[in-house]
């Protein structure tokens, strides 16, 4: 056992491949999901097309910039420059205010701003535009109560993320995917790799057990995963200032569940495909794609057809999402996350079973 | 039971997807004898030790090592056994030593323990110990893997194929350290494709199509050639086949390296009329002499016989 497990360790130091997939993916992820790939908006640059061009025209034009999401990019003149704008690339958002807004304004009679937006990034689009709708609401409001009292008013507060960012979001999605594809894809594979070189006869004739030749196999990944979400946790901490709110044992109790239930997963895989292509194959698309697109982490649930709803209930990586912000931004305790827990546990025994009863103790050749 | 046996098999049959791999095997072979299997590619030889090292399960019949049935007693034959697959089994990543010491490990037992049985082989590649397998040559990888087969001390070695690939300096070699390892006791099942390795074996068997054509020591193997063998070059070997095959003496012909093995019906004392007749057929410098039949000749002749 012990040697074997010395054996295992052996593999992943000499692999230099190996090695960065383990050490330097954490963190060259977090890193870009945290700093690249971000849905707030900064300094999105907008045209104005200012037909009134009165004292009221212009401060909605410097409440848009003072929010210090915009940039001015251009003035426009005339509605034919709009397209011209937006074809150069280099404007998003193009704020058409009325003629003799002012007027309307006092007047208080409704009026209306016009948003143009470059939706060929419908994502980007929508949220330039809900910004951009929010301020002139802001506006808005503050004309109405000058004249008259606004009957319903909106005030939303943000509970757990008030900043709404997006680091927030993307750390627990990152966690799971890294422990998903270190821990399933990494022990799939290189039981795969026994197999397709030939070592694995070796270890069958051997008196190994096969709970020993799993066991030999799966802890080193075991610790090489917590490792890796230790760092991407303490990454998040200092550098993304993401709070943990929760009990930090419980977290990490919780992330150790994990790690198991993504081997149980691997194992699986490794037990029904003889080369590392197919291991990987198998983990990339039974394992990687539905943990990004079904976990909720990238794409709203909530969103999705019922069918696809009803498949991301079978998502371990959905329910240990919840579990972490649960966690970290809500800080609950144990009493609250139980049945997420329960489900990820049932997953890794129903894995654990499937494998054991799949493993060969001969060769299977067909 | 005899207490004699090493290893038997009753009606081994074995097929994959209605392909016979093994068509129902019978054999016993003696403790302590270096037993060869030797067969072209898909006679059968890695499917058949698969079977008697427990790693496959036989469609039909039975087969038994040291008394252990190999499909119901699996556990106790992977404790007594070493077995050295075709491809050599190491981790190519892992340093000559770091090999030796997880199959050691993994057998529960060390390299110190049983230094005794390995060192003969050991010592030619101890100097590279902390080099990687994967850089190592044939010849050194397969003095390895053999190494590492035998560090828990099996009572019976399985070796498929050890000497595919390897150059023939180190096939030699390999040989000569199989016969010394027999001197310990060990029974050693082998298989091979090269029929020239046949007389270094106690006994051999010549595998085809999944079945035994033929099983006996090598130097009866030899003693059943009972005609007379003759070489044959000419100008034109590309012709000469044919040319003597149609010749009415011929009993068998066939290609041998860079000359034709000719068996004539009974003695062939009259040679001359072959030159003739060759010369008739436009064959120049035609060279006749009469050789010394190896086992891989005797293989051939008598399945010519069989059929």
């Amino acid at each position: 056992m012990k040697g074997f497990i010395i054996k295992e360790f052996l593999h992943i130091f000499r692999d230099l491949r190996t090695m960065l997939i383990l050490f330097g993916m954490p963190v060259a992820q977090v890193l870009l999901f945290g700093f690249a790939i971000t849905n707030e908006i900064n300094h999105a640059s907008i045209a104005v097309l200012d037909r009134a061009k009165d004292s009221k025209s212009l401060e909605l034009q410097q409440k848009l910039t003072a929010s210090g999401y915009f940039k001015f990019n251009a003035q426009l003149d005339h509605s034919t420059e709009i397209e011209k704008a937006f074809q150069s690339g280099k404007v998003k958002e193009v704020v058409v205010i009325p003629a003799d807004f002012e007027k309307t304004l006092a007047l208080g009679q409704p009026t209306a701003v016009q948003l143009i937006n470059d939706a060929s990034d419908p994502n980007t689009a929508n949220l330039i535009s809900s910004y951009t709708t929010a301020i002139l609401m802001d506006f808005a409001a503050n004309e109405m109560t000058q004249n008259q009292a606004m009957p319903v008013t909106t005030e939303t507060t943000m509970l757990y993320n008030p900043e709404l960012k997006g680091v927030f979001m993307f750390v627990p999605g990152t966690i799971t995917i890294l422990l998903m594809l270190v821990s399933a894809m990494m022990t799939s594979i290189s039981i795969a790799r026994e197999k397709e070189m030939g070592t694995m006869e070796v270890l069958l004739i051997s008196p190994l057990k096969p709970y020993q030749i799993i066991l030999g196999k799966v802890m080193p990944y075991v610790v090489f995963s917590f490792v890796n979400a230790l760092v991407i946790l303490i990454m998040a901490y200092t550098i993304f200032e993401m709070p943990i709110n929760g009990s930090l044992l419980l977290l990490l109790a919780e992330t150790l569940l994990f790690i198991l239930m993504a081997l149980s997963m691997g194992l699986f895989i490794s037990t029904i495909s003889n080369t590392q292509q197919t291991a990987m194959l198998l983990s990339m698309f039974a394992l990687m794609l539905p943990t990004i697109l079904l976990s909720g982490f990238v794409f709203p649930v909530e969103n999705m057809p019922d069918p696809l709803q009803w498949l991301s209930h079978l998502m371990p990586s959905k329910w240990f999402i919840i579990i972490v912000k649960s966690i970290m931004l809500k800080g609950l305790g144990f009493m609250y996350i139980w049945k997420e827990t329960l489900i990820i546990l049932a997953l890794a025994v129903f894995f654990v079973l499937l494998s054991i009863k799949n493993f060969e103790v001969r060769l299977n050749l067909k | 039971m005899n207490p004699e046996i090493a290893v038997s098999a009753s009606k081994l049959s074995k097929s994959y997807q209605g392909k016979n791999a093994l068509e129902s095997l019978s054999f016993e072979i003696e403790k302590g004898s270096l037993f060869g299997f030797i067969g072209p590619d898909g006679a059968g030889k890695t499917s058949l030790l698969r079977i008697l090292n427990s790693l496959l399960i036989p469609d039909s019949g039975k087969a038994s090592i040291m008394g252990f049935d190999t499909v119901n007693d699996y556990k106790k034959i992977r404790r007594i056994i070493g077995y050295m697959p075709g491809k050599f089994s190491l981790y190519q990543d892992l340093t000559v030593e770091e090999n030796l010491k997880f199959f050691a490990g993994i057998f529960k037992t060390t390299i110190k323990e049983n230094y005794h049985l390995i060192q003969d082989i050991y010592s030619h590649i101890e100097p590279f110990k902390n080099r990687k397998a994967g850089q190592l040559s044939g010849g050194m990888k397969q003095k390895l893997a053999l190494s590492c087969a035998l560090i828990h001390k099996p009572e019976v070695l399985i070796l498929d194929e050890p000497t595919t690939g390897v150059d023939a300096v180190s096939r030699g070699e390999f040989w000569e350290m199989l016969q010394k390892l027999k001197a310990q006791n060990i029974t050693i099942l082998v298989s091979t494709p090269y029929m020239d390795e046949a007389s270094r074996c106690d006994e051999v068997a010549l595998m085809q199509a999944g079945k035994i054509m033929l099983r006996n020591e090598p130097e009866e193997i030899l003693k059943a050639f009972d005609a007379e063998l003759w070489s044959v070059k000419s100008n034109r070997m590309f012709e000469l086949l044919k040319d003597i095959s149609d010749f009415s003496k011929t009993k068998l012909a066939y290609r041998s390296g860079d000359h034709l093995c000719l068996i004539p019906e009974g003695k062939f004392t009259e040679n001359n009329s072959l030159i003739a007749y060759l010369e008739t057929k436009g064959h120049q410098s035609v060279r006749l002499e009469q050789i010394r039949p190896t086992i891989e000749d005797s293989f051939i002749y008598q399945m010519q016989a069989q059929n």
